[in-house]
């Protein structure tokens, strides 16, 4: 290359260019990604601005340790694709969970090393010095809090709420306080690298504190706060680098996640600060020993019966639910929705928009089991015909069903709009055993007379059903 | 303040807008492949730890801090698109979703 050619490549504007060139094509990627048609390219236009802003940064003059910067893209490459490419569908929900802790950790260590450089930001202008402490500070919690995540849904840790009782707030208020008094003393020109490890120890342990209390049910909500906390982290290291790259696609992460959390709250009738707070861990086991005096029995059947219920019905509902997804049932379900078709009955899928673990959960794994697109019902459009259905088939899904959201007004989950499974002539849940869902509390719906329980993993009790059917 | 700062104030609030508006209206189904998506993009913290340890990085500890975060941000890039692409490949080739309107709902509320 000519001096003239590698000078004109790495003048710094046009680093920027290409820059504003990558963030236009993560919008246009974006953009793709929110139809269903335009997804997969946009996925793709997205990657290419990425790949284009990860190459025009290696042209910044002057740069060097370029043995250090391989190993580690290629050490992050050969972690990367083989976690990405070989994950179950199931277990998607904590693979995004590792990749954006992961994210978050490394806007950690870059704003530690920032501090290390500079002997405690010595001489920089006091927004920069702001800018990177909050990306330390969110990025630790980010790191840590996505980790417990990934670890309570790949059941490393009970799923159920971890909590440290009435002090909980009061421990993670003082931990913010340390974390925020922390960095206010390295604004003020504090370079003690102690103060930095305080503050990254400090926001961690906020993190793992704020994540154990919640309850598996919220972990999606949680999961997409940490997205769009990483993001706006990310923002702000763009800010202390003066990088624009980083401020636009850090900002927009930021403001997509902040849109999608709110969305998933909604879902499920709760506002972000109550989930935070983790709230739901202590109410629960009080109203599960309320209501657990009601009694009532609970009828269970048996796979031949099921298989004959459902063989006579004109239409069943089928209402899958993180159970399926955990047995990994979903092509025995579709095996199931075909021979009952096969047979003239009409099957539908009722998806709740938070079943499983994320939104659209259901659809990925339904989807990848090759059921129809038009089969899917979401459920606005199928509750209104629970009341002519003549079998609900709930395969591991409980809160999304319970009537007590509707009709109980001291229950936990109450306004939260659910499945009205129990309007229809008959319902069979399939379930492992008779505990409570992810929010811990009682569901009527599992005594009603109306229902018949069918204890098991569910791949292998929709498998036994298809195998009735067939024996019809 | 700086100009520096004032303009990447601006720029900052307006990708907060076009983050809004992008996103506000995506179907239901696409919710998970969508935060994949914006999770693979927030791995551009990769260009920073790039950016520091090309410039920069003197000492043992802040060269090996800053590669574990190229890795750590590598990982995001890489994993996030490659598994985003993984889920969307199972909605291709799928009939087209239509909305079709619910029959007979006047019973069905409560």
């Amino acid at each position: 290359m000519t001096v003239l050619a590698t000078s004109f490549f790495q003048d710094e504007n046009f680093i920027k260019v290409c820059y504003i060139v990558a963030f236009g094509l993560f919008i246009y990627g974006l953009m793709g990604l929110t139809g269903p048609r335009t997804a997969v390219r946009g996925n793709k236009i997205a990657a290419v601005g990425m790949a284009l802003a990860v190459i025009v940064t290696l042209l910044t003059p002057g740069i060097g340790n370029w043995g250090l910067i391989a190993l580690g893209v290629v050490i992050g490459t050969v972690v990367g694709v083989p976690a990405a490419r070989n994950v179950k569908m199931t277990a998607v929900p904590q693979m995004v969970a590792l990749f954006n802790g992961v994210g978050g950790g490394a806007v950690a260590l870059i704003a530690w090393v920032e501090f290390r450089e500079s002997g405690g930001f010595d001489g920089f202008a006091l927004y920069i010095v702001i800018a990177s402490m909050f990306a330390a500070v969110i990025g630790s919690i980010s790191f840590w809090g996505s980790n417990i995540a990934f670890g309570k849904l790949q059941e490393l840790l009970p799923s159920k709420p971890i909590s440290l009782g009435p002090l909980q707030q009061l421990i993670n208020l003082l931990l913010l306080l340390i974390a925020v008094g922390l960095s206010v003393l390295i604004c003020a020109g504090g370079s003690s690298e102690l103060l930095i490890i305080g503050v990254l120890v400090s926001a961690g342990l906020l993190g793992i504190f704020v994540v154990l209390p919640i309850g598996g049910a919220d972990m999606p909500v949680v999961i997409s706060l940490l997205n769009a906390l990483t993001g706006l982290s990310a923002a702000a290291t763009g800010i202390a680098l003066d990088n624009t790259a980083l401020i636009v696609a850090g900002m927009i992460v930021g403001a997509s996640g902040t849109i999608l959390t709110r969305q998933m709250a909604e879902a499920m009738n709760r506002t972000i600060p109550s989930i935070v707070a983790g709230g739901f861990g202590g109410e629960v086991a009080a109203v599960a020993g309320a209501t657990g005096a009601d009694g009532g029995t609970v009828r269970s059947t048996t796979a031949a019966d099921a298989a004959i219920q459902m063989a006579y019905a004109r239409l069943v509902v089928v209402v899958p639910g993180y159970g399926m997804a955990v047995a990994q049932a979903q092509h025995a379900v579709r095996e199931l929705s075909q021979m009952l078709e096969a047979k003239g009955v009409e099957v539908k899928f009722a998806i709740h928009p938070v079943a499983g673990r994320m939104p659209g959960h259901m659809n990925v794994l339904l989807a990848e089991a090759d059921v129809p697109y038009e089969q899917l019902k979401e459920m606005d459009d199928i509750n209104g015909e629970f009341s002519r259905t003549q079998v609900s088939l709930v395969i591991g899904a409980n809160d999304v069903t319970n009537p007590d959201a509707r009709k109980k007004t001291d229950s936990p989950i109450f306004g939260m709009p659910i499945l009205n499974v129990d309007e229809s002539e008959s319902v069979i849940v399939l379930k492992r055993s008779m505990a409570s869902g992810f929010a811990g509390i009682e569901n009527p719906l599992f005594t009603n007379p109306k229902t018949a329980m069918l204890f098991g993993d569910a791949k292998a009790s929709v498998g036994a059903i298809t195998e009735e059917l067939k024996a019809l | 303040m700086s100009s520096t700062l004032v303009t990447n104030l601006a720029i900052l609030v307006l990708a907060g807008f076009v983050g809004f508006a992008v996103i506000s209206k995506v179907p239901n189904t696409l919710h998970t492949p969508l935060m994949s998506g914006t999770n693979a993009i927030h791995g551009i913290v990769v260009l920073a730890g790039l950016i520091v340890l090309g410039l920069s990085g003197d000492g043992v500890l802040n060269k090996a801090l800053l590669v574990v975060a190229i890795i750590f941000g590598t990982i995001n890039v890489v994993g996030g698109f490659l598994v985003t692409d993984r889920m969307l490949g199972m909605f291709k080739s799928k009939p087209e979703p239509k909305e079709k309107p619910p029959e007979d709902s006047q019973s069905g509320k409560s």
